[in-house]
């Protein structure tokens, strides 16, 4: 007797012949959560997988916790894996589902064999703890079409598993099926935000953040580190690219326009990430713009910062107002940090009257003013690199 | 090299010190209450310790409490009076000035039913003590009154505030927190009427974890740290004694205070002299404030942003006070400096250790800041 947590894909079922690739990244990412708790083994049957603690130190609080936060797991339960014989079923079921059946006031049992040598039928199998449970639990009632908790008496080749209510998983696909991108990120609410969104559709995750000693402080770097730390609960090791700056800004409010100050820095931000994207092997970049937030994030704002990259952009904040992001940072326990105190490059030298329709021929004719290329190449030898894990 | 000019936050322990902290982790580790040789031999070392304290307070060695910090020192101060004094009154009054460690201590008495005054000073950092003699009633029990404020160094008028209580016949305790006067001016807590007066060790070049409560005999404070009943019963805890011995060692080290405060004097009057070279450089600090701390506003360079940029070259000073990251200075407010200019500030403080050319470095690297960040 041991309890172990059965996990069931989410869309991974419709994936046809590729299932068993997406399985496997699948399991790789939980086993690779998991690690630090104790050993493991892992079963695929059908469409779950079994996760098998190796003895019973392990915490499985946290354990469950973790497997709450892999993408490409619809929905996954803790269960009692005891011996395929009724003797075991009847006398574990009620003990181990006391806490769920105790507040309840009504249940239902479902059998399931896919061992179909069991020798009793699924109903007989479903009746006979139903009674058993209601033995101990006088107070309950039977609803068959809508019970408060569902009791699951799966039969499977070697054991038997004992499960209640399933919780929902954090759903999406396993990260790395759907390749690698680059994430902006600055330290604000926005960008951990949309990394996540985006990891949940099974990217896996670099990220590129700017950074402008004297104008921030190491303090705002820490603070993406922490963000980062966040975000990789759920989108597994991220490689952290800090690019010096400040030349950059300080070259582009010397020389440029003031109303184009932000829009020409957003461009550059956009070259040099996608520069490293490139050399990562990334795909796609990835923003945590939304339409219309700021004056950098108007639709012809938005343009022109894409016009300077060839890579696809993903801004999956698009069409979200910032309370729905607010809700989504509050999930993933990025808000807090995020709303520190510390200036990221982002506010420096923000222009009074920022361009909200800029066209993309003056925005060209300031960057004249500049030496762009050799400029991008400079800050790009100033970057440092640092792997972020949960 | 590095100029450290924070020493408000906390200072660089003395070698005297240092030296002694050692000694007692590798030596003297005994716990001060046992009865063995080992213990009896720190025990020895306790007493020395508080008897070099008292004598430089000029008061006697068991009116001198240890503690873990100028913050326990405080809270035992507030929270000890509150409970021994509730049944004669409520009201308890402090100033806008005080360290979080008052100030907290406070608004949670006021949760208890405490009636709390918060003087409000003058735009020269100095509280009125009209209004303080108009704010004690029968009803006050203890007055809590800063010696020497964190962020702009202004020095209140100590010496007249015992005389105010007694004048309005009111039997309250004058709690004084000294932390950043003690060892820069002159403060003997008899000589100036204070019953109840927190010190701290690492302001003054000691180690950090230790602090004092100078308690007047006669004064009678209810413990709020309870346990094994060390330091008479009012702030239980086996003793820090690498902590406290070192603070001995370095009051011991502290040299002539009169000489190190016209030494600071020098060195601020030649500081801001050579500031008003720059454009737009306020003094936030009042003219007759401790010339160890030194507060001032350069427009146009956000705080943070200077901090960074000194740091960058070496040369540590502070935003506003420290202890308040990430918050707008309330006692900047308080004494009138407008709000762009507290976002500005700098909060600038000297050792007894600081020289010219520390000073000097500073202010070039102040001019570097601004010629590259001001706009």
């Amino acid at each position: 007797m041991k309890e172990i947590i059965l996990i069931k894909n989410g869309e991974l079922a419709l994936k046809g012949l590729n299932r068993s690739t997406f399985e496997d990244i699948l399991i790789k990412n939980i086993r690779r959560r998991l690690k630090p708790l104790g050993e493991f083994e892992y079963r695929k049957e059908q469409s779950t997988v079994c996760v098998i603690p190796a003895d019973s130190s392990v915490d499985m609080d946290e354990a469950s916790a973790r497997v709450g936060r892999v993408f490409g797991i619809a929905c996954y339960s803790r269960a009692l894996m005891v011996e395929k014989n009724m003797e075991e079923i009847l006398k574990y079921t009620p003990e181990y589902l006391s806490s769920q059946l105790k507040n309840a006031s009504t249940f239902k049992v479902e059998g399931k064999r896919a061992d179909k040598k069991f020798p009793l039928t699924s109903p007989e199998l479903s009746a006979l703890t139903g009674a058993a449970v209601l033995e101990k639990f006088p107070h309950l009632k039977v609803d068959v079409k809508n019970p408060e908790v569902l009791i699951t008496i799966e039969i499977r080749e070697k054991n038997a598993f004992i499960r209640g209510n399933q919780t929902k998983g954090a759903g999406g696909m396993p990260t790395g099926t759907a390749g690698k991108a680059a994430v902006l990120i600055s330290g604000g609410i926005d960008s951990p935000v949309a990394a996540y969104m985006m990891a949940k559709r099974g990217l896996s995750l670099i990220a590129v953040h700017f950074a402008s000693p004297p104008y921030t402080s190491p303090q705002a770097e820490e603070k993406v580190h922490k963000l980062l730390r966040e975000v990789s609960k759920y989108s597994g090791n991220i490689t952290l690219f800090t690019v010096g700056f400040t030349e950059i800004q300080e070259q582009i409010r010397g020389n440029c326009p003031e109303d184009l100050f932000t829009l020409v820095m957003r461009r550059f931000m956009m070259r040099i990430a996608q520069r490293i994207a490139c050399k990562e092997d990334c795909h796609a970049l990835i923003t945590g713009e939304s339409l219309g937030q700021v004056a950098s994030q108007t639709l012809l704002a938005l343009g022109c910062t894409d016009s300077v990259v060839d890579m696809p952009v993903f801004r999956p904040l698009i069409g979200l107002d910032k309370d729905e992001i607010i809700s989504v940072s509050r999930k993933i326990d990025t808000f807090d940090i995020s709303i520190e105190p510390f200036e990221d490059c982002c506010t420096v030298f923000t222009p009074k009257h920022p361009k909200t329709k800029p066209q993309q021929s003056v925005l060209e004719n300031a960057e004249k003013l500049l030496d762009v290329d050799a400029l991008v190449e400079k800050a790009l030898e100033n970057t440092k690199v640092m792997n972020i894990c949960f | 090299m590095s100029v450290y000019l924070d020493n408000s936050a906390t200072t660089k322990p003395c070698a005297a010190a240092v030296k002694k902290a050692v000694e007692m982790m590798n030596e003297n580790y005994g716990n001060a209450s046992s009865l063995h040789n080992c213990g009896y031999s720190a025990k020895k070392e306790l007493d020395a310790a508080r008897s070099a304290l008292a004598s430089f307070l000029s008061c006697r060695e068991n009116e001198i409490y240890f503690t873990s910090s100028g913050t326990s020192a405080n809270n035992t101060a507030i929270f000890g009076t509150a409970l021994s004094k509730k049944r004669e009154g409520r009201k308890i009054i402090t100033t806008k000035l005080e360290h979080p460690s008052v100030l907290k201590s406070f608004e949670l008495l006021e949760h208890e039913g405490f009636e709390a005054v918060y003087l409000s000073p003058g735009k020269n950092g100095k509280i009125n003590l009209d209004e303080l003699y108009n704010a004690v009633d029968g009803g006050t029990v203890l007055v809590s009154v800063m010696a020497v404020n964190n962020e702009i160094g202004s020095i209140q008028e100590i010496s007249k505030i015992k005389d105010i209580i007694k004048a309005k016949k009111s039997g309250a305790y004058f709690h004084c927190d000294a932390v950043q006067a003690f060892g820069k001016i002159p403060l003997t807590p008899k000589k100036y009427g204070i019953d109840l007066m927190s010190v701290s060790a690492h302001k003054i070049h000691g180690v950090k974890g230790a602090g004092a409560l100078f308690v007047s005999s006669g004064v009678k404070i209810t413990p709020v740290t309870v346990g094994g009943g060390q330091e008479n019963g009012i702030f239980s805890g086996t003793e820090p004694m690498p902590a406290i011995c070192a603070f001995a060692a370095a009051v011991g080290d502290l040299g002539s205070i009169d000489k190190n405060l016209e030494k600071a004097g020098e060195l601020k009057s030649l500081f801001l002299e050579k500031l008003k070279n720059l454009d737009k450089v306020y003094v936030n600090s009042p003219g007759d404030a401790l010339p160890y701390i030194i507060n001032i506003s350069v427009e146009g360079v956000p705080s943070q942003v200077m901090l960074n940029s000194l740091s960058a070259e070496g040369i540590y000073v502070s935003a506003g006070s420290a202890c308040s990251k990430g918050h707008r200075s309330s006692v900047l407010a308080a004494v009138g400096v407008a709000p762009k200019l507290i976002d500005c500030a700098l909060r600038i403080s000297l050792s007894k250790n600081t020289t010219e050319n520390d000073m000097d470095l500073l202010y070039n690297g102040i001019v570097n800041a601004v010629k590259r960040i001001r706009r």
